[in-house]
């Protein structure tokens, strides 16, 4: 059981779909849209939001700073 | 609990660990997809703001890609002509020696047009930092060959590769600018991983230490992709850069003094 | 009467910087105006006032310099010989492209290429109508003597930061090389830090303060609508400064039937043939450019009532002749007479140039 859990939001209309988050998160949890953006990119999103445990890798990496991270104590 | 009210139970301001710095301006950036320039300068923005320097600190941005960095840094900036950003900071830096002041430089901006200007400015050991991004590629103008293009690298004007008879070989301009006494500190580092990322950022913040005790120069090459310009994705990218860059371009501190 | 020395060109271009309050100097050594920061080295104005001094490692980085330099509001300055000044092009253009003050001087020498280090005039359409790339305009002033070598450095800088706009100092090498009497001017203090944020506080990089946006020297702008716009800035701007800064001499114009039009050197020499032409009875008069841009067209109109004919003195094969005639426009005859390849004219030979291409005809 992991110590953390977390969330992340993305912004949406600004994520450019280059998936480094995706390979950059530990425990899979963000994948690509099927849905593109005003841009016409796939945005990244929780997939799998119950696997977050909120370290923030996928923000590290992220070129366009579109994604905050939230993180509290597993209850 | 759905997991709908969890998530929203944890998305709130105490639970708040990363978070853009408000030193990014809100001006989406224009490069592509998955680039390194966006990283970098994101660190370097979140450096700043973590050292409260806003105010006193000058960017130079150069020609190429990251021409435009001054639309993403909430700092005063000036842009430079081709190659000619160390001689800006130069006399920025000599005529304000208190000020923080730094450049912005692709490898073509840094190695080739700019070759002369960043030697004199490293051996003269200005005060200042030195970004050196290095993708082996001419980004800006459609990916043509770098100094720093590997042998071997097919570019826009090295249609079969580069061949080091007809081109020149590669580049280690990092290692040359080591040698030179005005430099204090001379590294390498990457932004693909969140760890790669986390110590370029401690780099990041030595280098402008070092301008705070008046060190002399302080250069930091970051190795990083050109999706567009090596014709791979962003991901694809980074495996390439890892299989071909980094043996080439050895990560680590070159000189610490 | 304030402090008046014996001294070259070149060495007081030097003493007018400190004096005037310059706050940087970036130079690459050339002949015939290596003077200058041999001069600004051995006065060591950094313990005296403050002002930065530095040899760079080419004219591209020093005229670099000026540009990072002036970008923080401060009142900066380069100089050079011509092939040093064709290098700073790049640099030149940009400071205007960016709006930013600042002061270059070219001590010509003849070219084209390497050519020689003896003086000429020949860099005159390179600084008039151009040089770097991009419809701009340099304030260019031309000293004729070295006296005007220490007055148009402040005035240089003042021109300067009224338009925000590089000015040049077109001289050349027999000015730059002279020793002259000159009356000094007063020191004035470098500005403040209060002083640059009152001056230039909306646009120069000297760090973000937290009242204001950030400032950005920059000359780039895609947009092709707003890059439009901002050269009809420009040019407004260029036409501001011909409506208020020509200057130029007269001399014995009031009843001159023929006209010498020179600048700089040149203009010493026909005014020296105005002198053993009016003795012969020719009744010849001088008009001395101060400005060549803006350049003194209205002046030189306004003597075509009176005048037979005009003769153009410059060293060079030809260049300032052509604003002559823009601004005769056909009405009566224009000539160019000029020695070149680093030969200065006698006043005999200029006289007589007069009297065979327009008195004779
Ligand atoms: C004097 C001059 N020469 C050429 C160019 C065209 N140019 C613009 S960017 C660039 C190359 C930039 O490459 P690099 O420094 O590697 O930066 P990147 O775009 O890869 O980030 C060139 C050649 C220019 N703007 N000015
Ligand atoms: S790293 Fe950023 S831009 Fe790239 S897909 Fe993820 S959220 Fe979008
Ligand atoms: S915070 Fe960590 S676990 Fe959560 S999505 Fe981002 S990378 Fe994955």
């Amino acid at each position: 059981m992991a110590k953390f859990k977390g969330a992340i939001v993305v912004e949406t209309e600004k994520c450019k779909g280059c998936s480094l988050c995706v390979v950059a998160c530990p425990t899979g949890v963000i994948e690509l849209a099927r849905d593109v953006n005003a841009k016409g990119y796939h945005y990244a999103y929780m997939a799998n939001p119950d696997a977050c445990i909120g370290c923030s890798s996928c923000g590290l990496v992220c070129p366009d700073t579109v994604i905050t991270v939230y993180r509290t104590k597993a209850s | 609990m759905t997991a709908t009210t969890e998530i929203n139970k944890i998305i709130n301001e105490d639970n708040l660990v990363y978070k853009k710095t408000n030193l990014l301006l809100d001006n989406e950036m224009h490069y592509c997809p998955g680039c390194t320039h966006g990283v970098i300068h994101k660190v370097i923005a979140e450096v700043i703001d973590e050292m409260d320097i806003q105010n006193e600190t000058i960017g130079v941005s150069p020609v190429g890609c990251s021409v435009l960095a001054y639309n993403y840094i909430d700092i005063d900036w000036q842009e430079a002509a081709h190659g000619r950003a160390p001689a800006l900071a130069t006399a920025t830096s000599r005529l304000m020696p208190e000020k923080y002041v730094f450049t912005y430089q692709g490898d073509g901006d840094l190695a080739s047009i700019g070759c002369a200007e960043i030697i004199h400015a490293c051996n003269r050991g200005e005060n200042i930092v030195v970004f050196f991004v290095n993708n082996a590629i001419y980004g800006m103008t459609g990916g043509q060959m770098a100094p720093t293009t590997l042998e071997g690298q097919v570019t826009a004007t090295t249609p079969y590769g580069r061949n080091t008879a007809l081109n020149g070989h590669t580049m280690k301009i990092t290692e040359m600018i080591a040698l030179l006494p005005g430099t204090r500190y001379v590294t390498r580092q990457s932004a693909e991983t969140p760890a790669a990322v986390r110590k370029l950022k401690k780099a990041v913040r030595k280098a402008f230490e070092n301008t705070t005790e008046k060190k002399g120069l302080s250069f930091i090459e970051i190795v990083g992709t050109c999706s567009s310009g090596w014709k791979l994705t962003p991901t694809q990218s980074n495996e390439w850069m890892k299989e071909n860059m980094f043996p080439f371009y050895q990560l680590g501190t070159l000189k610490d003094e | 009467m304030g402090d008046v020395r014996l001294m070259k060109g070149n060495e007081v271009i030097a003493e007018a910087a400190i004096r005037c309050g310059c706050d940087g100097y970036f130079g690459y050594p050339i002949t015939p105006q290596s003077e200058v920061m041999e001069t600004l080295m051995a006065r060591q104005p950094w313990e005296q006032t403050g002002m930065v001094v530095l040899q760079a490692e080419s004219e591209v980085a020093a005229i670099n310099m000026v540009y990072g330099g002036a970008s923080c509001g401060k009142k900066i300055m380069t100089s050079s010989s011509s092939p040093g000044i064709s290098l700073k092009q790049e640099g030149i253009t940009y400071l205007a492209g960016a709006e930013l003050p600042a002061l270059v001087v070219n001590v010509v020498r003849a070219g084209p290429g390497l050519g020689t280090i003896q003086p000429a005039q020949s860099d005159y359409f390179q600084s008039v109508k151009g040089g770097g790339h991009g419809d701009y305009k340099l304030i260019v002033l031309a000293p004729a003597s070295v006296q005007e070598m220490n007055d148009f450095v402040g005035l240089g800088f003042e021109l300067a930061f009224k338009y925000r706009n590089p000015a040049l100092i077109l001289s050349d090498g027999a000015i730059g090389q002279m020793m002259e009497k000159v009356e000094l001017s007063d020191y004035k203090p470098r500005w403040t830090d209060e002083e640059i944020q009152e001056i230039s506080g909306s646009w120069a990089t000297t760090g973000k303060k937290s009242d204001r946006e950030r400032n950005i020297s920059t000359s780039l702008d895609l947009d092709s609508a707003r890059q439009e716009q901002f050269n009809h800035k420009l040019q407004a701007k260029y036409r501001a400064m011909e409506e208020n800064e020509v200057r130029f001499e007269k001399i014995n114009c009031d009843d001159a039937e023929y006209l010498f039009i020179a600048y700089g050197s040149s203009a010493r020499i026909s005014q020296k043939a105005v002198e053993l032409g009016r003795e012969k009875g020719i009744k010849i008069g001088l008009i001395r450019p101060i400005t060549l841009f803006p350049y003194p067209t209205k002046a030189i109109q306004e003597m075509l009532g009176q005048v037979k004919g005009i003769l153009s003195v410059e060293m060079s094969a030809g260049q300032m002749v052509e604003d002559v005639r823009l601004a005769v426009n056909g009405k009566v005859p224009v000539e160019h007479f000029g020695r070149y390849g680093g030969i200065i004219p006698t006043p005999e030979e200029v006289l007589e140039a007069l009297e065979q291409k327009i008195i004779g005809k």
